[in-house]
């Protein structure tokens, strides 16, 4: 019992530290982003632009395969439910806003997570272990804004640009599979659906994708410096960073959507 | 065993002690409520090869973390070629770290960029070359180290000796007149570790620098040193030649030097407790650094 009491102890501690040091993580990159010119720490638009494409644009073909699987999913759910009342001609109001609310910015968020958090989670963890962050520190060069900086500002640029495409391709494959169905034009449809849209639905999903980018980058960058151990302790932080960040999303996305709505 | 280079060392006995490369004084350092360094002092003159030895656990990596500004004492000061590192805002350790190079013990080059873009790394962080220069110093540096021609390799494609070497480069890229060396023997196999203890020397001898060697390697120790400092238990026990650290009469100096094993005796339930993974107590001092 005393130990479980210990145990839960630890753990807390533990998560509090990390979140304070998460805390601490985004507001320096924040800073030698917008200052670090002055401080002889610049953030160097060439790794952004490297980080974009390995986030954003290697990321691209699955990505549109999600999208088009979730749009035609979210088709044949609202068909099949709106369908019991004999609604179905209003099918497109629920998958547009459900889509372009919800589904983009989660699906592809998820997408990040395992994708690229894992990725940075790795690439720090092993770094550190190699000594290669030290070395980092002895020449001179903030890891902070060598490393996380660039992978951060790549995944909030990115991650609502990716949710965007996600939105296009996941109306498109609805679209195909309602127009079909309800023996409309394409052009009806995608006519229907702009209607049903607000520029507030637009934003709520951008707004959460730029929440979860920074998300999915913090929690890697704060599990990957906190490796202990050798190789299997990358594997482990890895893991952890993918699951701590697909949870967060999780948990944030009802969070801002309750916010956002009431 | 004779120190060959003996008649190269640039300085006497009579220098005065302002004159000191290396100055620490009083350093005391912690992990967390356990002491690990105890008021150590240390001078190390200009263009002197000192090492650093002791057992393990003896405090000489922490020793080192302190020294290359790693890490921050609880108290003390640390004075590297005349400025007060402990005392340094972060743009004037910018200029302090670029007269300071560091070779770690596995190499720790930068695994994404090739052997030349490693070493121009330190160049294009601290100064305003044109790419055509830093090409130029990068071949100019592996040079020294024997490793002409292998600027387009990766760092995967070198062997251990190859990559701490390329580390060399690494260090020296901004012509620091610091140079601190992590274990620059272990893993390498005595001809490689040999090379290597050339090179630390030709170093020196060719460009005037200062270097500190931290090793648990007794014999290549005693092949460069010019002085050793020998640390135990967190406190300095000798800073002399390698004459005269032979023929000290400390006890435990002399159980290092001869590999006797430490006289602290095991103790064999401790051990078996951590050999069933029952590490609790390890998870804090386990090294956690923050990015
Ligand atoms: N991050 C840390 N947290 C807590 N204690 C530490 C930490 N790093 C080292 N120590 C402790 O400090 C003491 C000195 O360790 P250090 O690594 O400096 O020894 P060392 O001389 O380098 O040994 P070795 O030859 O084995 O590398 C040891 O008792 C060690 O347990
Ligand atoms: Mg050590």
């Amino acid at each position: 019992m005393l130990a479980f009491l210990e145990q839960t102890g630890r753990r807390g501690v533990r998560a509090f530290d990390e979140l304070g040091y998460a805390t601490v993580l985004l507001g320096e990159s924040l800073f030698w982003t917008l200052f670090g010119r002055r401080w002889r720490q610049p953030v160097r638009f060439a790794s952004v632009v490297a980080q974009m494409m390995h986030v954003g644009i290697e990321a691209l073909p699955i990505a549109t395969l999600l999208a088009a699987a979730i749009g035609f999913m979210l088709a044949v759910q609202s068909l099949y439910s709106l369908g019991l009342f004999g609604a179905e001609s209003f099918a497109h109001v629920g998958i547009a806003l459900a889509l372009i609310r919800e589904f983009s910015p989660l699906i592809i968020g998820i997408l990040m997570a395992g994708r690229s958090g894992s990725a940075l989670a790795a690439r720090i963890s092993t770094m550190t272990i190699n000594q290669e962050v030290d070395a980092l520190h002895t020449i001179g060069i903030n890891p902070v804004r060598f490393l996380v900086a660039p992978a951060l500002l790549a995944m909030v640029i990115m991650l609502p640009a990716l949710a965007m495409w996600a939105n296009l391709i996941g109306l498109g494959a609805a679209g195909l599979l309602v127009s079909s169905s309800l023996d409309i034009t394409m052009a009806a449809f995608v006519t229907n659906t702009i209607e049903v849209l607000s520029p507030g639905d637009i934003l709520h999903g951008l707004g959460k994708s730029v929440l979860f980018a920074v998300l999915i980058a913090i929690i890697a960058s704060v599990n990957g410096s906190r490796v202990r151990g050798g190789s299997d302790g990358v594997g482990r932080v890895t893991t952890r960073s993918v699951v701590h960040a697909i949870s967060a999303i999780i948990v944030a996305d009802m969070i801002f959507g309750f916010l956002a709505t009431t | 065993m004779t120190i060959e280079h003996a008649q190269t060392i640039p300085f006497g006995d009579a220098h005065a002690p302002s004159e000191s490369a290396v100055a620490v004084r009083g350093l005391n350092a912690h992990f967390g409520a356990t002491q690990v360094l105890y008021d150590l002092e240390l001078t190390i003159r200009p263009s002197e090869i000192m090492v650093i030895m002791g057992g393990s656990g003896s405090g000489k990596s922490t020793f080192l973390r302190h020294l290359i500004g790693l890490e921050q004492p609880s108290s003390g000061t640390i004075e590297l070629l005349g400025k007060d590192i402990t005392q340094l805002g972060p743009v004037e350790m910018l200029d302090q770290r670029r007269r300071i190079g560091v070779a770690f013990q596995g190499g720790a080059l930068f695994s994404s960029l090739s052997v030349a873009e490693n070493i121009k790394l330190p160049l294009r962080e601290h100064t305003q070359l044109d790419e055509k220069t830093m090409d130029i110093m990068a071949r100019m540096k592996l040079e020294v180290v024997n490793l002409a021609g292998f600027g387009d390799h990766m760092p995967s494609e070198l062997s251990g000796g190859m990559l701490k070497r390329a580390a060399v480069a690494r260090a020296i890229a901004t012509d620091p007149k610091l140079l601190f060396f992590d274990e620059p023997s272990a893993g390498l196999d005595p001809v490689v570790s040999a090379a290597l203890d050339e090179l630390i020397v030709r170093l020196r001898d060719a460009m005037q620098m200062t270097i500190v060697v931290v090793t648990h390697e007794i014999h290549s120790a005693f092949k460069i040193a010019d002085r050793i400092t020998i640390l135990d238990q967190g406190r300095i026990v000798e800073v002399g030649t390698p004459e005269e650290v032979r023929n000290s009469p400390n006890q435990r100096i002399q159980g290092l030097l001869n590999r006797r094993p430490d006289e602290t005796p095991l103790d064999p339930e401790e051990y078996l407790r951590r050999l069933s993974g029952d590490d609790q107590g390890l998870d804090d001092r386990t090294r956690t650094r923050h990015v």
